[in-house]
Order: C-alpha cells, then structure tokens, then sequence
C-alpha cells in the first residue's frame, strides 16, 4: 500500500508539473501582457519599458521557468488590476470555493446515491423512470438557467433566499443546489448501472445465502463494490465542480475563486489567471491521487497492481 | 417424522419468459433424512439447481415457486415469509455453490465473510466468530487459518475458496448443507479432495448433506439416496445402491450406460449416449417427458406415466420391472 501511494505520489507531481507548463504558454496565447498592463492604444515605447521592467523580453522558456521557480518558492507575483499580492488575493477567495465545491459535491452524492441504488433495486419500476427523469433533466439543463429558476422561484416569488453575495451560508444554498445538481446525474447513472451489475454477482447470491437481511446485503455487500467507480468519477466531477464554479460564483456574485477568475480573464490579469488556473489544476491532480488511493482502499485487487 | 430433516411435497418452479411460463420444476418430491446424503442428478437445464435455490428461498426475479409443502425440521416454510428463510439460511440451513471463484466478496476479507453468519445469527462477539472461523478453517483443511483471516479471496485459489465456503456454510452447525455442484468448476484432483472433505464433515457433524451434480462416479461414492431428475421432474428416486444395481427408469440406466467402467467397457467400444435433446419446458407439457428418447416408447407414453414403488425405492414409468 505504501509502495502504491510512493508511486502514484510521483506520477501526481509530473502531472502538476506538465500542467503548470501548460497553464503558463496557453496564457500567454491568450494576448500581450505588456498590453494588458498599459491598456490600448499605448506607445510602443512605454510598452518596450514595461516589456524590459517585467521581463517580457526574455525568451518564453526562461519565463516559465524564472516563474515556475518563483513559484515554488511561493511568490506568486503581482496582480495587474487590483495592484495587490496574488497570494493573499487568491488564498482569500479559496476557501468560499473550497467550501462551494465541497457541499455542491455533498449534495450530488446525498440525491444520487440513494436515487441510483433504489433505481437498481427496483429497475424497470416507476423508482426507476422516475430517477431517469431526474437526471435527464439536470444534464440537459444549462446549470447558468437552472440557477437563475432557482432565484426566480426562491428569491423573487418565495423571498426565502438572498439573490447574491457570500456572507452567510443562506447564499450557499441556492449555489450548492445549482452546482450539484448539475454534476449529480452523472453519479447517479454510474451507480445505478454498478448496482444493477453487482447485484447479479455470484457472492450477492451468497450474501443473501447467509440470512443477512435486504439491506446489509445491499449497502454493505453490494454498493461498496459498485462504488469503486464512483470514487474515480468524483475526481472528474470535482474538475467540473471547479469549473462550474466560474459561472455559478458569477451568477451569484459569490466571492470565491470562480468569480476572481471571471474577473481576472475580465481585465486581462495574466498573474492571476495563471495562479488559479495552476491551483484548481493541482488541487484536481491532488484530489484524482486521493481517489485512487480510496479506490486501492476499497478494492483490494487494486493495491497490488 | 423426527429423523427427516427436509421434505419437499409438490414442489414446482415456474419462470416467466418472453416465449410464455416456463416450467423449470414440475411437481417434484424429495426427502433428506438427517446425516444422510441425498443425491440429485440429471444433465445440465433439468431443474436441479432451481430445486435448491427453492428450498432456499434464493430463486431469482422472475422465478415463482409453489409447493403442497416445504418442509424443514418439522416446519412447513411453503407460505413462509421472506424474513423466516432470513432466520433460517446461514443459520440452520447452508448452501455452497457451483463457482467459488465468484462466490465469495472481493471487497472483504476472509475472515469478516465467516464471521458474518455466526454473528449475525448468534450474537456472537467478534473475538467468539474469529475464533469459531479459525476452528472451521482448520477443519476443512486449510493451513495457518489465523492468517489466513485477514486475506482477501483474489489471493485464494479456486479449491481453497470453495474450503472457506464450506467453512462459511458450517459456521453456525446448520442441520442441512445443500451443496449446487460444489466441484465442478475444480481441477479433478481437488475435486476428490473437496468430496472427501464433505464426507468427513458430514461424519463429525451430523449434517444432511443435499448434493446436486450431474457425475455419477461423485454420487456411487457418497450418496446415501440418490433422485435422477429429467426435464423439471424426479423421474427415479431410491437407495443408492438399489438404484445403481436395478436401475428401473430407461434414463437412469441410459446415464449409467454413458459411464466408461474398467474392465467392462471393451476397449475401443463406443460409450452409451442417450439420442436427441430434452424437450422444451415452455407452455403445458404433458405425458412422459423422455419419450421421445426412449427406446421402450409406445403410445400409452404419452399419458402421465404413473408412480411406482418398490421398498422405498421409486420410479414414474410405463415399465414395472427393470428395462
């Protein structure tokens, strides 16, 4: 097991290496960064200045890696548009999409664990065309209209909710609810079909043999073996989760990550967008590296390998 | 009866298909006397494995069983709810089955799966199931039990996954092992081997023992009595010994014909063969289900055959005297 987490450890930190390189020349792909700092329409010599100032003249590999270096160091450097140290900017919006991401993930798992195992259980039933609705409609549903209904429904007709902001956990209801639900079919789906499967088995059949009642054959016997895909797939769905985090914190004027993101693509803030892109990316291979070791964790065929 | 430990009357099993109701089991009786072994026999489709999964309660979605009665120690369970076979699998009554690579858990341990029954069944502490676990898996000839508790069944060959299921089935002493084609998924070594295995445990505990297998080498050399089933029905049923030296149904005699016996069988010689198939069991069936197969057919064979018996020992056919 040790040898295992040693192994998947290196490969993660590769990983997060290729995809700081990524994240660094696809930015700057993206447009000038003397331009962004001096606006349009500037001189050329003023741009030649700040291109000599920040270093933009140099080749683009020693820019990644004098940035790569700084940033391992933990200078992330200075935001264009709000003039302040990337770090503490970002390290203050982190944890509101932390916890976005967290509880959005919390609700999918609660809707459709349940759903997807009462499904499999009573498949071909109306349980079962039910949960299928259920799903369709929250894949086919764009999640920006979905939360806009929301606030429609429980800020504008209800009044129950607060339309934006971050201040109290109220404001993460409607969020959680939006971003959830959007990455909630996918797991419901995968758990339905895993149940279907594993109940067929053999030892479900050996299971039932012992006299163990319908539900500890059930959730004990079955469903941690159909699992074990699932906890791959929320690694997936946490990426998503980030990603999705952009529009839902926008929508929501909730002050996380997702929003300073917006922002920093908004007004060009190259130092920025290139934190955050690096830091979803590192907590998403950190997050696949967790999945993997409760994968190894719940099927012990896998720790060998 | 005190001595009788199962006594299944009428029993049938009928499974909806798309092609109409299949009748898998049709109108069948069995009996197992305690600490002996019954033996049910018959080629692969015949019903054999559906027969056991009703006695258990374990028929699959689809699959309804009715019964005149099912009885066990005494207690007719032919309308008895789900939750009274609960009480009663893994406790009083065990089963192992046909493939012990599958059978077994791959997320858990060896030693929780054994566990399982004896605690659930009879409260026991972890400590009493782990060191009723060791016991049994000494028992059935498995070396170093206490560490083999903590492994998982991928790390277990197929002979010794099948000793751990029987371990598992004898964890709380049950009264009935009903074992589905326990070897025939083993190399032939282990086979003799798991055989002898349930023998010996039969002799130490006391347990009647139901095995279904279509190898009649397996059933000359542990039967007590002997049930030959064809197309859902027992067509024979005796003592092993009256049943193997005077077969009186043609099937019976046709499958001892298909067994090569050294010394008998000339050199070179072909081995008998029963001709044509088993006949579908889709929609109403009716009259002697081999006719078509047999040689001794005749018109009156398409009649219900009627019931014989000699000493305990019977047969539903035309025939009185042996073929």
């Amino acid at each position: 097991m040790i040898a295992y987490i040693v192994k998947r450890l290196g490969l993660a930190l590769l990983v997060a290496l290729a995809v700081s390189a990524l994240a660094f020349f696809l930015i700057r792909l993206s447009g000038d960064v003397a331009t962004a700092i001096a606006g349009e329409g500037a001189r050329q010599e003023d741009l030649d200045i700040i291109r000599q100032t920040y270093g933009l003249d140099r080749p683009l590999v020693v820019q990644y890696l004098s940035w790569l270096w700084q940033t391992l160091r933990g200078d992330f450097g200075t935001s264009i548009y709000f003039k302040t140290d990337v770090s503490s900017l970002v390290l203050a919006k982190l944890p509101v999409t932390l916890l976005l991401g967290l509880t959005s993930l919390l609700f999918a798992l609660v809707i459709s664990i349940p759903l997807g195992v009462l499904a499999a259980v009573y498949s071909n039933s109306w349980i079962d065309r039910l949960a299928l609705g259920v799903a369709v409609v929250g894949q086919a549903l764009p999640n920006f209209f979905f939360a806009l209904c929301l606030v429609m429904l429980f800020s504008i007709t209800l009044r129950w909710l607060p339309v934006s902001g971050s201040s109290t956990w109220l404001h993460f209801v409607m969020p959680t609810i939006a971003l959830g639900y959007y990455v909630a079919p996918a797991f419901m789906r995968l758990i339905r079909a895993g149940m279907i499967e594993v109940l067929s088995a053999d030892y479900i059949r050996t299971a039932r043999a012992k006299g163990l009642p319908a539900r500890t054959v059930i959730f004990k016997h079955a469903l941690r073996n159909a699992v074990v895909p699932v906890v791959a797939l929320t690694a997936v769905q946490l990426g998503f989760l980030l990603g999705g985090s952009v529009v839902i914190e926008t929508i929501f004027a909730l002050d996380g990550l997702g929003y300073l993101a917006y922002q920093s693509i908004t007004y060009k803030d190259f130092p920025v967008m290139q934190v955050i892109v690096l830091l979803l990316s590192v907590i998403y291979v950190l997050l696949t590296l967790a999945s993997d070791i409760a994968n190894a964790w719940l099927d012990p065929r896998i720790r060998v390998a | 009866m005190t001595d009788t430990i199962l006594d299944v009357r009428g029993l049938s099993v009928d499974i909806a298909t798309a092609g109409g109701v299949l009748h898998a089991v049709r109108d069948i009786s069995l009996k197992v006397e305690r600490g002996k072994t019954l033996c049910v026999v018959g080629e692969s489709g015949c019903g054999k494995s559906m027969t056991s999964l009703a006695i258990m309660d374990l028929l699959p979605k689809g699959a309804r069983r009715s019964a005149a009665a099912l009885s066990f120690a005494g207690e007719d369970l032919s309308r008895a709810p789900g939750k009274r076979f609960n009480a009663l699998r893994g406790n009083r009554m065990a089963m192992i089955f046909q493939e012990p690579m599958t059978a077994l858990n791959p997320a858990y341990t060896i030693g929780d799966q054994l566990a399982e029954p004896y605690r659930l069944h009879r409260g026991a502490s972890a400590a009493q199931a782990r060191d009723r676990a060791v016991y049994l898996l000494d028992k059935v000839g498995i070396a170093s039990p206490a560490e083999r508790l903590g492994q998982y069944p991928h790390q277990l060959s197929g002979g010794l996954r099948q000793r751990v299921m029987i371990a598992m089935a004898l964890m709380c002493e049950p009264e009935l092992l009903i074992a589905d084609e326990p070897t025939t998924a083993l190399d032939v070594t282990i086979q003799a081997q798991i055989l002898r295995l349930l023998a010996d445990l039969q002799k130490e505990f006391g347990v009647a023992i139901m095995l279904i297998t279509h190898d009649l080498g397996v059933v000359a050399r542990i039967a007590d009595r002997v049930a030959v089933m064809y197309a859902g029905q027992v067509v024979e049923e005796g003592p092993a010994a009256a049943l193997f030296s005077d077969p009186r149904h043609p099937y019976t005699r046709g499958l001892l014909d298909c067994i090569p016996v050294p010394g008998r069988t000339a050199r070179g010689g072909r081995l008998g063969a029963i001709p044509g198939v088993v006949p579908s069991l889709v929609g109403e069936v009716h009259g002697c289900s081999f006719r078509d197969r047999c040689p001794h057919a005749r018109p009156v064979c398409a009649e219900d055959p009627p019931a014989r018996e000699v000493d305990g020992h019977r047969w539903r056919c035309i025939l009185e005297k042996a073929a």
